[in-house]
Order: structure tokens, then sequence, then C-alpha cells
């Protein structure tokens, strides 16, 4: 069964047979508004937890978004080029930006889940 | 709201609708006569267009008249108040440009020989002296073209130092409260870029600094005053850390114009500064540029300094553009000929006409104005950091909680009221954020008209007005632009339409 978890930096990973899909999460597509350009990693490309593995810009700003957890990148969402407003109306679904073999699935572990991330983001406001 | 300007012609009062320019052509028509070229021999060897050129045809008054009427819907500094944060739009005094127009200096060449031009040699020598001397430093580069450009010659020149030594490294620290253009300058450099959060207090945070500090991090870029308008305090501690662990200090001094005359970045410990002539010293901003960005460098620094330089030889210059055989100045040229030589005038005669006390009271002047803002807005706007601030104010959007009103909306307010909009939605370190330089440049009278304004539309969005927000601006030349649909599908190039394209 798929586990979704969340980072501080307001990037999700669903996780299935140690295949992660990472995207960015509802209440941060909100705060930057319409998106407008979206830059993916290449395939192929091994990231350590935390590095900075896309970028993603709005009308109002151009912010990075890191690995959730160390791993190699497997696949890229290149329906975002085109259309990087899918971000914007489903970002937990077809908003995702990539996909990534897990290297440790411990750091997986400690990530927050759904309803940490939910106070995180209330404490917020 | 209904459209009641309406009009036949959809012009405004005297504010003419202008189509663009492709969509006047009346083919054949020229503002000039010419004679048909009579047979004679081709010196092209048969290179020679024979198509049309695709240039509208257009009658003189016709053109000047599409220019002038574009002109009209621009705002400039010179139509008023410009308060765009971060960017220190200040009034470039008509001196300068008299100035830069003298014959003996408008008219050089510069592939002229040196012999002819010793006197605008000895310019750009005392530009760089008073630069150097406001800023109390050792050496500098005149070369860089802008800001920006001088960030990536100031970081090329740590990484020459560094190579030099035998101690090439990896990484750069930026904090939250720098400039955008700082990590994109060390990233083009070459260098990994790593983020330093900022304080309760908008500065930066040494102990996160301290924390990342090691012996691959070849610099640290620190904007002071920072983008939040805040004096970064603790800059000489960090300065000594940088420096214990054997790395460069590169301070963004696109804010210098808050303390020009007052603080010599040079006592603060810096090891290379890049000057935004546009923003401190007058020079023409933007479109109306060029910009020009020389870099002070510490003595560490000097040797590395990219070419050409100007030296004091006896009576006269001389113009260093060769390395010859010396290991010195790796970097070459950074730039076409001698940096943007006619910003140089201008800044030098920004400077010699306000003197040293003059320039004092530019600092001082911009500084109050900044926390006259700050001091009429806080109880109406909401502020993320106490004050004082230095040349610019920062507000986030708390104070538009609930009102269903966003930080774009009250800037598109802004411009019906006839002002230029503050900068929005940066620095990224608040929500919402609400950036506002006056400069020295604006009376009192210009501040209170705009404080009221300020203060009258936040009543209102308070007040449940939305729509008025939302609706704006109503009078200007086009309504609320789709930014988000000029992001995602730019059309940057005039086509013709199909029909005609085919005829």
């Amino acid at each position: 069964m798929a586990i979704v978890k969340y980072t501080k930096e307001h990037e999700w990973i669903r996780v299935e047979d140690g295949v992660g899909v990472v995207g960015i999460t509802e209440y941060a597509q909100e705060q930057l508004g319409d998106i407008v350009y979206v830059e993916l990693p290449e395939v192929g490309a091994g990231m350590t937890q935390g590095a900075e593995a896309a970028v993603v810009e709005s009308v109002k700003a151009a912010s990075e978004v890191y690995a959730p957890v160390g791993g190699e990148v497997t696949e890229v969402n290149q329906n975002l080029a085109d259309n990087p407003g899918t971000v914007n109306t489903d970002a937990m679904g077809e908003g995702w930006f990539f996909k990534m073999k897990i290297a440790d699935t411990g750091e997986v572990a400690r990530l927050m889940d759904g309803v940490d991330y939910q106070e995180y983001v209330e404490s917020l406001s | 709201m209904a459209d009641v300007d309406a009009t036949l012609t959809g012009n405004r009062g005297l504010a003419l609708e202008e189509a663009v320019i492709f969509e006047q052509d009346s083919p054949g028509l020229s503002g000039v006569d010419l004679p048909e070229p009579g047979p004679g021999n081709d010196r092209l060897g048969g290179l020679g267009r024979t198509g049309a050129i695709g240039l509208p045809g257009l009658s003189e008054p016709q053109v000047v008249r599409h220019y002038l009427r574009l002109s009209r819907m621009n705002y400039g500094i010179d139509s008023g108040l410009y308060p765009l944060g971060s960017c220190t739009m200040k009034y470039n005094p008509r001196l300068n440009e008299r100035l830069a127009r003298l014959p003996g200096l408008g008219g050089l060449h510069p592939l002229q020989p040196t012999s002819t031009v010793h006197g605008a040699l000895e310019l750009i020598d005392t530009c760089a002296h008073w630069l150097k001397v406001l800023t109390g430093m050792p050496g500098i580069t005149m070369a860089p073209a802008a800001g920006a450009h001088g960030e990536l010659v100031g970081l090329m020149t740590i990484r020459a130092a560094l190579e030099a030594r035998g101690d090439a490294r990896k990484r750069v620290l930026v904090p939250e409260s720098a400039h955008g253009t700082n990590p994109a300058s060390a990233h083009a450099c070459g260098y990994a870029v790593e983020t330093i959060a900022a304080n309760v207090r908008g500065r930066v945070d040494v102990g996160a600094l301290k924390a990342k500090l090691d012996v691959d991090v070849a610099a640290i870029m620190l904007t002071n005053p920072n983008t939040c308008g805040l004096f970064e305090t603790d800059i000489i501690e960090i300065a000594d850390a940088v420096h214990d662990a054997g790395a460069f200090f590169y301070c963004d001094g696109a804010n210098f114009n808050a303390i020009v005359g007052r603080v010599r970045p040079g006592d603060l410990g810096i090891d290379c500064m890049h000057l935004n002539l546009h923003k401190t010293f007058s020079t023409p901003h933007g479109g109306g540029g060029p910009g020009s960005g020389p870099v002070v460098l510490s003595a560490p620094l000097v040797p590395y300094a990219p070419l050409p330089v100007v030296e004091r030889r006896g009576d006269g210059f001389a113009l260093v553009e060769h390395a010859g055989d010396s290991s010195a100045h790796p970097l070459g040229r950074v730039k076409g000929f001698h940096g943007q030589f006619g910003m140089f005038v201008r800044a030098l005669a920004y400077m010699m006409s306000l003197g040293s006390d003059g320039l004092k009271q530019v600092a001082e002047d911009a500084v109050l104005n900044a926390n006259y803002l700050l001091a009429c807005l806080k109880d109406t706007l909401s502020v993320p950091f106490e004050g004082p601030c230095m040349h610019e104010v920062l507000f986030d959007d708390s104070f538009l909680k609930d009102t269903g009103v966003t930080t774009l909306d009250f800037a598109k307010a802004m411009i019906d009221e006839g002002f230029h909009p503050m900068t929005m939605y940066f620095p990224l370190v608040v929500h919402g954020a609400l950036l506002m330089e006056p400069t020295e440049t604006e009376s009192k009278a210009t501040l209170d008209q705009f404080i009221r304004t300020v203060k009258g539309l936040a009543e209102r969005a308070r007040a449940g007005d939305a729509r008025h927000f939302k609706e704006a601006p109503r009078l200007t030349p086009r309504r609320r632009l789709d930014e988000t649909a000029a992001a995602r599908n730019p059309v940057l190039v005039w086509r013709p339409p199909p029909a005609q394209a085919a005829e």
C-alpha cells in the first residue's frame, strides 16, 4: 500500500514498492499562486536528501523544490513543460514532478505524515 | 463596473489609443522621397536583396506621433514617485546629462589612440579614486556592465585568488536576506549555493552561518543594508568568522545608497563589493541605462582584477590592456572596451556636485524618508520587523487578512491613484511583501500624498470593498493584464495576420 509523507519545505512523496513520486503540496501551490514554469531534474540524476531537485516559478516568485529523500530520478513529468498549471489544479495528483528510486527507506520513515504536516501548516498562519 | 468612459475612437481624453506600428502599414508610404537606383555595378556579389524588407510604410509625422504617444503611456522617475523597493529609483540630475554630452566626452571613440584620450583616462581614474575613498577599499575594477555582472566578476576574482593559492573551494553561502541575484551569480560562477536563514530580527542568523562555514566555503555573499531594509548589525563578527575559515567576504553594494558618506564598508572587513552606479550614483536606470557595476577589492584580490586598468604614470595615464608575461590579471577582459564610460562621467558629476557633505546627506535623507513612511504607516499596514529601517521599509500583507484583497490587488489600485506601485512579493522572507523605497529624491509633500493614499486604500480594503481592488486598474490605457497567460504563453514577436501573410 502507498504511503504519503511530507517535508517542512512543502514537498510530498508517495511511496510504493520502493519508488517515490514527488510533488509540492496543496498549501505550497496556493502560496505560490499561478505556476508558469517548472524546471525538472534529469532522469538518472542522483541526489541526497534536501538537495535542490527542481525549480518552480509562479507569477510571484521562483522557488526550489528539494529532494525529500535521497535516491535516483527515474522519470519526470513531461506534461508540466506545456501545462505547468496542472500543479495548481492537481498538486497532489497529475501535478507530480518526478519519480525516484529511494536509496534509504529510513529517510522516508522520518518524514512527517499527513496529520503532522497539517498541524505544521496550521502553525505557520 | 460599466465602462462610463467608452468613446467612439477608443481614445480617452487626449490620451490616444495607438496601434502596433506594423498594423499602421501603408505599403509604399515613406518619409523620404528617394530616387530609384539606376543601373550600375552590383558590388554585393549577387547577395543584394530582391524581396520586400518587411518594414511598414509610414509618413514622418506618423512615426513621430507613434513614439510620442507610446512615451506618454510610460511612467518614469521624471513623471513622479517611483517607490520600487530594492531598486533605488532616484532622480537623475540634468547636470550629469549635460556633462556627459560635452563634445570632448560624448564624441569619443573607444578605439581612439590612447594619446588622444588622457582626459577620459583621468576621468576614469578620478571616478575610481572616489569610489575607493567612499568604500575605504584599496582596489577597484571599473569594467563590469551592471550590478549582477559586478557580482559575477567579483566572484570570478575570488575564484581566481583561491585557485592561485591552490585552494579551489566549492560552496558559496547566501543569506535569505540577500538580493535575489546573489545565488544566481554564485551558481553562474560554478559554485554550489547554500542558504542561511534569517533570524526573527530579519538579520542573518550568525549561529546558522558559523555552522555552515568550513574549508570548502569560498565566500559569503551578504547584502548590507539587507533587502528587508535593515542594517546587518553583526557584520564585523560575520567578517571575522568568514576570514577565520579562509573564505572571502562578498558584500552586495546595491544598497550603498543608505550608508554612503556614513559608513566605509572596508572598515567592516569586506573583500569585494559591487557598486550600482545607476542606484547610489544617480546614473539612469532600467531601459534608460546602461547600468554600471564597478567592484571594489581588498588587497588580496587586487592582483586578480580583470583588465583593462587605468594607471597613473608621470604626468599622464596609461591604459593597461594586456597582462603581458606576468601572471597577474588571469581573468583578462570581462567586457568590451573600458566599461560604461558614459556612466563614469555621470557618477563623477554627481559625486563632485554634491561633495562629501552632500553625499552624506543623500544617505541621511534616504533613510529619513523611509523611516517617515514607516512611522506614518506602521499603524495602518503591518510591520514584520521592528524599525528603525534603513533606506527602504518592508510591510507584510497581514493587514489585508480576511479582506479578500491581495498584495497584487493593492498595488493595482495604487496605479489608479497615480503611483508606480511598491515592490511586491519580495523579499520572500515575509508573506505578501510590500517593499517601499522613497529615496532621498522625494519631498515631504509627495510622501504625504502617498501616505494618505495608502491609508485611504487600506481603509477601503478593510471596509469590505474588495471589488474596487479586484477591478483595478480602471484608469490606465489597458485594464489588468493576464500575467499568468503572459508568462505561460509569451507572445514576443508581431506576426502578420494569416490573410496578409498569404499576399
